[in-house]
């Protein structure tokens, strides 16, 4: 028993070539390609921790261990440098990310017509409190005159995940999901969808800051550079985002 | 504290839910619970091995098939669209359906030892005195089964409100529909409204220690009847 306790009594190995990355739900995928070759570049590894922008925020306030924050908005990233939990100066917009409107069915997504001739079945929104995604899915909807119609066939999706899975699986007939899920290559050539004007929303401007946890972390700073380096704008720009500078 | 905040709708979802689900679930849990207690049959292992089963499942795995089995294409959501023009998933019959499931050994197990505590002889009794089978299982057993059905109401009824994992798998967060208290701390804690989660939280944790409290009292002081 003794063993026991001198074991859990040791002090956590700090590895240094690893990186703990909370992100959010849209840019998970992309990551894990970016981790894959990040890993063969440097040979740090990163650990990632999905979940909404809004859930990973209260998370990384309550002490949370994550060494980076891929947040899907600018809000979010904003409030940690404010309340000092994220590091002043290391925020910047990794990514900018588009909305689509995605049914599993062909055809049957071919504008914002489609969504007045919803009449049965489901549309799936990421929940506008939490989720970025969520948040312009509920602007669009407004700004179209249908957010108050269509209250009875909203389904909400505790993420941008869950809210694709919703509509991948058919339980839901249509669904505002992120251009980068539906850019998956599972996804890609399935189904229908309408891009969302950009300007029927808020931009959608994907920030990233560096969190206290990763101060001491160097390998967490040089894979901040190596998201803005060339390979990981490569592999971004596969699953339909744009940069600020475009 | 701001009352005024309070939505009260999650609460009354809930105790509709588990109101309903309870009325489903002695229904339905009293023959297999009978069943059980008096069955010779080899197949009783497997039988209780089923009904046991939602309390070691992680809920995840119960939302995973019930996704698949409640959704559009699903053997159950599948007919019942066909039907009804829309499939049990992110419905409130979604919700009790998946309740049923999820709290059937709460039901069951109370009732199944109270049947097996209560023995063949009073139901032998009554029916050589010319009562048929039903009447006197209402009139004889039930109520010598008192103690097992209270505690099988009030347990089933709590675990209902406590469910979570297959709500939030299944029921697409819809206000007035499957939004039910868990869910609503859950959402409220994320966006980091701790007044609200504080004044549901506070209810649940309450509520359930009363009814332990109950269960516990109703253990004392309903003696067995053991004929």
């Amino acid at each position: 028993m003794w063993v026991v306790v001198w074991i859990l009594a040791l002090p956590q190995v700090v590895w240094s070539g690893e990186v703990h990355v909370a992100v959010a739900s849209n840019f998970l995928n992309p990551l894990k390609e970016i981790a894959a070759s990040y890993k063969q570049d440097t040979g740090d590894r990163l650990i990632l921790i999905s979940g909404s922008t809004g859930k990973l925020y209260a998370q990384a306030r309550h002490g949370a261990p994550f060494d980076v924050l891929l947040a899907a908005d600018s809000k979010r990233p904003a409030l940690l440098e404010r309340e000092g939990v994220g590091v002043m100066g290391t925020r910047f917009t990794y990514a900018v990310g588009a909305l689509v409107l995605w049914s599993l069915e062909p055809g049957r997504v071919r504008g914002e017509e489609s969504l007045a001739q919803m009449n049965k079945g489901k549309l799936a929104i990421a929940n506008p409190k939490t989720a970025p995604y969520g948040r312009a899915a509920q602007q669009v909807l407004v700004s179209l005159g249908f957010w108050k119609k269509l209250q009875p066939s909203l389904v909400r999706g505790e993420n941008i995940a869950q809210t694709l899975q919703f509509v991948a699986t058919g339980n839901a007939t249509l669904g505002f999901v992120a251009k980068s899920q539906v850019e998956d290559p599972r996804f890609k050539f399935k189904g229908s969808r309408w891009e969302v004007p950009v300007d029927m929303h808020e931009p959608i401007f994907q920030q990233a800051i560096l969190l206290n946890p990763g101060l001491a972390n160097s390998s967490a700073k040089q894979f901040l550079d190596y998201l803005q380096g060339p390979v990981a704008k490569k592999i971004m720009r596969s699953y339909g985002f744009r940069f600020l500078e475009e | 504290m701001d009352f005024p905040l309070m939505d009260l709708e999650p609460i009354w979802l809930s105790l509709q839910l588990a109101g309903v689900t309870v009325v489903i679930l002695l229904t339905l849990g009293t023959p297999i619970a009978w069943w059980l207690a008096h069955t010779r049959s080899r197949s009783r292992v497997v039988v209780e091995a089923l009904v046991a089963l939602p309390l070691v499942l992680p809920p995840t795995v119960l939302g995973f098939y019930l996704l698949i089995l409640l959704g559009p294409h699903g053997w159950v959501g599948g007919p019942v669209q066909a039907l009804t023009g829309s499939a049990l998933s992110f419905s409130f019959a979604g919700l009790v359906f998946a309740s049923t499931l999820y709290s059937l050994p709460f039901v069951v197990q109370p009732l199944h030892s109270a049947f097996e505590s209560i023995g063949k002889i009073p139901m032998e009794t009554a029916q050589s005195l010319g009562a048929s089978r039903l009447d006197a299982f209402f009139s004889v057993i039930t109520p010598l089964a008192r103690r097992g059905y209270l505690t099988a109401m009030v347990l089933g009824f709590a675990h209902t409100l406590g469910e979570f994992g297959v709500v939030l798998m299944v029921g697409g967060n819809i206000p007035g529909k499957t939004k039910v208290i868990s869910i609503e701390i859950y959402d409220r804690v994320e966006v980091l409204e701790y007044a609200q989660a504080h004044i549901l939280s506070a209810g649940l944790l309450i509520f359930s220690f009363l009814v332990l409290v109950m269960v516990y009292s109703i253990n004392r002081r309903l003696p067995m009847q053991v004929t």
